[in-house]
């Protein structure tokens, strides 16, 4: 810790940003979503409510889907953060999200759509083959005005597919789900 | 399936290969926008950037006595705080005049670039803060001190019209703002005579567009060049940049309106604000770029709403149920200022008789002013309210004269050999309103066919034997899309090779420039990664109207096509100069021009470019005029009309009112289809906007004109789990009043949700005799309904 950082309103965290690491002094009350966003300027995560309904800010905290506007940036100091634009592969590859997307027309104006993929990614890791219901379920945190859901939903049951498939390249952004390491935190 | 003569052949288009038109075409936009690189208004980050809050009324209704800012620009890192009193030296005028033209105003009432003595709505903006930071100018925002002295306010546009009612502004002599009749035939005399009158009262509430981003500007000032420019998440630039500079008294080169990615529009962001004034004004005065982002909240308080209407009908019919008059009083909630004018209660009052034979017809309007946010089109801009009336005046007569719904409307709708219809209605421009195409009837029968209506009653009854309702409603609209009189494109090939578009026309999501891409390829070597196009920019066309109407592809798209055809035809002359060939035998494939069997023989359309650059002293090739490029403004006066039918089935839990859908199909016409998966996706948002406003959606008002739903909490948006899967399916009866065919999609979705849902509620529980005039309605309202009128 810096010694000249006033520790009630700024500290220093280190975390890991699709998977660079990342060291930074931060406010203690700016979200992650504004670290995010505008510290690292990372801007593919999106604030469309600012108190966690819409899911458009939803990025990956040590693999769990999270409100980057309800989790302060301090909240972040040793964890693994995953973003749109960690989702995908170093070559430039699409995510098969990312991919089934752009096939099913599951996004229009695209501001809801990183909170939508991150959201995804995690169902995917969990459940590699969800049924329609499962899918809806597991976006219906997530408000978009332009799609009515159902291109989303077709495009995240192609991508399950195209994961299971033989010869699917795998894909490392699902970070592991660590219960344990969750409640050591 | 109509299947007219497609208006573009391949024979009449250019390029190799296979046609673009009317295929799913991957969009060009979505890459970006899905590794997260989108540059949405709020990514801009430039050096020195102050952020802003604004200070907005509490109050509905108040006189402002004095403000205070001194403890603000004391806080750390604020930078300024301006109110009208320092604006008003740099202002021309300190109001937004921007209504349409009409002659049915009473009073004129625009929004106020900061409130000076009084303010008319909670929200309405009085000070902006400008700090370091947006947490900082928050947090001085709070700190401002506004003495407000509080004056009665009028919530309901009803009550509003009481003589004893509080003046929503206080010099007003009332609250009537316009007043008019859409009015022919004569309604007296068929009321009078008919054998069947039925009356009916209608309410529809109001809410809002929601675009899941909110509202935001970035404004720099050049010193240098006297010249700001103004990055607007809007849906009409160009307007943005005339009223920014009739307020600031500047000319059309000071100002530069850009539109960055935008994350919805719905039909707000078509307004300019006051917001994108004071941004502008303040980045001129601060001598930094300013950014301001408003928040949901704001969002619920300042940004434009819609619907809100009271409807007294009454609708005459024969025995068969023949339509034979409607007439009525519409009471119009239009907010508290005029910032776009009396169209939504125009298109409303006209929207009515559309689809149907109504031979006579008189509707009487009232536009009322109340202390609330402004009202503006969101998606659907009034068509919504008139189809719900229309759809549900006919369930009633259906249900009179014991006739099916769907033989109702069969008897009355326009045929399809009746085809251009002029009715005898005139839109806002005084033009008489003509259906250009379509066949109505067919449509609804193959949507009745497909929802396999006829073995509803089967299903109905059965599952009533096991205690369960279920219903079916269908509806019927038609939509006047692609309003002119013009859109602006621009194509222009340079030495590089690259086609490039760039178009009045804004893109807010709808893959617009995926659209003109594939419109321009068509003509110009049919290779889509060798056009770009740049939209929204008023530097870059200089004239624009911009995103409203489900307009773009219409007018636009005809604009772009009749401009790529116009470049082809000289891309074709040089090259036949240059390559000493006929241009019969030449082809345009990709970026260069070949000659007929002949690869050895071509030519780049970049060394065309070049070659029409010029080089001193040589003539030109071909005996052509110099450049390659063709700006067109194709003037397109009349609407092209889409049509649709929507038909439901669903159940309701009569112990908690929960509507739950089991079918949705949703049969549609919109033209010929350009990129049939685009027009899915407008379809299906649209549709889902219909749902959202039939049985969720609801911006609460108390009586004081406070509102209640200020977030995503109260107000709710649909969300996955309550949409049913939509089945879509296309008609293509192409429009013979543009070139490409083609009719708009954008609003097309949400027109007849409400009426097919209301009627299929109505349907599912007939055993209690439940009626359903308002949207929307809650699973509180049904079941109170239903509570209500249960046998004991």
């Amino acid at each position: 810790m810096d010694a000249s950082t006033d520790n009630t309103t700024r500290r220093r965290i280190a975390l890991t940003v699709n998977g660079r690491t990342v060291e930074a002094e931060v406010e203690v009350r700016h979200t992650l979503a504004d670290f995010l966003r505008h510290q690292l300027e990372l801007t593919g995560t999106h604030l469309g409510c600012e108190h966690g309904v819409c899911g458009a800010c939803t990025v990956l905290v040590d693999g769990r889907s999270t409100r980057g506007c309800l989790m302060l940036a301090v909240q972040a100091n040793g964890c693994t953060v995953t973003t749109v634009e960690g989702l995908a592969a170093a070559d430039g590859t699409l995510h098969p999200l990312q991919q089934a997307f752009k096939d099913h027309h599951g996004l229009q104006c695209g501001f809801c759509t990183p909170g939508m993929l991150t959201t995804l990614v995690e169902l995917l890791a969990d459940n590699p083959q969800p049924d329609e219901h499962e899918v809806r379920v597991a976006i219906s945190g997530n408000l978009c005005r332009c799609t009515g859901y159902q291109a989303i939903v077709d495009a995240t049951l192609a991508a399950a597919r195209a994961m299971q498939a033989p010869g699917a390249a795998q894909r490392p952004v699902e970070a592991p789900v660590l219960p344990a390491a969750r409640a050591a935190r | 399936m109509s299947l007219a003569a497609p208006i573009i052949s391949p024979a009449r288009s250019g390029g190799s290969g296979e046609t673009l038109i009317g295929k799913s075409v991957p969009r060009l936009e979505d890459d970006a926008l899905l590794r997260g690189q989108g540059r949405y208004v709020d990514d801009i980050h430039l050096p020195g950037m102050l952020q802003a809050a604004f200070v907005r009324s509490p109050h509905a209704h108040a006189a402002i006595r004095r403000i205070d800012a001194s403890a603000a620009l004391a806080m750390p890192g604020v930078r300024a705080v301006y109110t009208s009193e320092d604006f008003s030296p740099h202002l021309v005028t300190d109001r937004l005049v921007v209504g349409l033209p009409s002659s049915h105003y009473k009073q004129d009432h625009h929004r106020q670039v900061l409130a000076a003595d009084e303010t008319v709505h909670v929200g309405e903006p009085v000070a902006i803060v400008l700090a370091d930071s947006r947490y900082l100018a928050e947090d001085a925002a709070m700190m401002v001190e506004v003495e407000f002295d509080p004056l009665p306010a009028v919530s309901d546009c009803r009550a509003a019209l009481a003589r004893e009612a509080p003046l929503v502004h206080r010099e007003s002599p009332h609250n009537l703002l316009a007043e008019f009749d859409m009015t022919y035939g004569d309604t007296a005399r068929v009321f009078a005579e008919a054998k069947h009158v039925f009356r009916e009262s209608f309410w529809q509430h109001r809410g809002g567009s929601h675009s899941i981003e909110c509202r935001g500007c970035v404004a720099r000032h050049d010193a240098m060049e006297d010249r700001t420019t103004l990055w607007t998440s809007t849906q009409m630039p160009h307007a943005a940049m005339r009223v920014i500079c009739e307020i600031l008294g500047l000319h059309e080169r000071q100002i530069r309106v850009v539109m960055p990615d935008v994350g919805g529009g719905f039909g707000p962001k078509l307004v300019t604000y006051p917001e994108e004034v004071c941004v502008t004004l303040a980045a001129r005065l601060c001598g930094h770029p300013v950014k301001w982002i408003e928040d949901r909240r704001e969002h619920f308080i300042a940004t434009t709403q819609e619907r809100d209407q009271y409807w007294e009908t009454e609708i005459a019919v024969d025995d068969e149920g023949h339509v034979l008059g409607i007439r009525g009083d519409i009471v119009h909630d239009h907010g508290a200022y005029t910032a776009r004018g009396i169209n939504l209660a125009h298109n409303s009052a006209e929207n009515v008789p559309l689809g149907y034979e109504v031979p006579n017809y008189a509707m009487h309007v009232k536009v009322v002013l109340t202390n609330k946010v402004p009202v503006t089109p969101v998606r659907g801009a009034g068509h919504p309210q008139g189809t719900f009336v229309m759809e549900r005046l006919l369930d009633r007569v259906a249900r009179e004269l014991g006739l099916d719904r769907a033989e109702v409307r069969r008897r009355n709708m326009i045929a399809a050999d009746r085809m251009p219809y002029r009715t005898q209605l005139k839109a806002r421009g005084g033009q008489w309103v003509t259906l250009d195409s379509g066949d109505f009837p067919g449509c609804m029968a193959e949507a009745l066919e497909r929802a396999d209506w006829a073995g509803f009653p089967a299903r109905q009854a059965k599952a009533l034997a096991e205690g369960r309702y279920l219903g079916i409603g269908v509806a019927n609209f038609v939509k006047g899309t692609g309003r002119g009189p013009f859109e602006s494109v621009t194509v222009r090939i340079g030495p590089s090779g690259k086609v490039q578009v760039l178009a009045g026309a804004a893109a807010i999501g709808q893959g617009t420039r995926t659209m003109l891409s594939q419109v321009v390829a068509e003509q110009l070597g049919r290779d889509l990664s060798n056009i770009t196009v740049t939209t929204g920019d008023t530097d870059a066309t200089v004239m624009g109207l911009g995103a409203s109407n489900s307009r773009q592809t219409v007018v636009a798209g005809s604009s772009a096509h009749v401009a790529a055809q116009t470049v082809r035809a000289k891309v074709l002359k040089v090259a036949a100069t240059l390559l000493k060939a006929a241009e019969a035998e030449l082809e345009i494939v990709g970026a260069e021009v070949l000659v007929n069997g002949q690869p050895a023989r071509r030519i780049a359309l970049g060394s065309i470019a070049r070659a029409l650059a010029g080089t001193a002293g040589y003539t030109l090739p071909g005996g052509v005029a110099p450049g390659l490029e063709a700006t067109e403004q194709v003037i397109i006066d009349d609407m092209a009309f889409s049509n649709g039918t929507a038909v439901v089935e669903l159940e309701v839990d009569a112990e908690t009112g929960g509507v739950h859908f089991h079918r949705l199909v949703f049969v549609h016409d919109a033209g010929r289809m350009l990129n049939p998966m685009i027009v899915d996706g407008q379809l299906a948002g649209g549709i889902a906007h219909g749902i959202g406003n039939a049985l969720f959606e609801w911006m609460g008002y108390d009586e004081n004109a406070q509102p209640v739903t200020t977030n995503l909490g109260e107000y709710l948006l649909v969300t996955s789990t309550e949409m049913p899967r939509m089945e879509l399916f296309h008609r293509e009866t192409p429009t013979p009043i543009n070139p490409l065919g083609v009719k708009g999609v954008g609003e097309c979705g949400v027109i007849p949700m409400t009426p097919a849902i209301m009627s299929a509620l109505e349907d599912a529980l007939s055993p209690f005799d439940v009626r359903i005039n308002q949207t929307p309605i809650s699973p509180a309202q049904l079941y109170a309904l239903i509570a209500a009128n249960a046998k004991p």
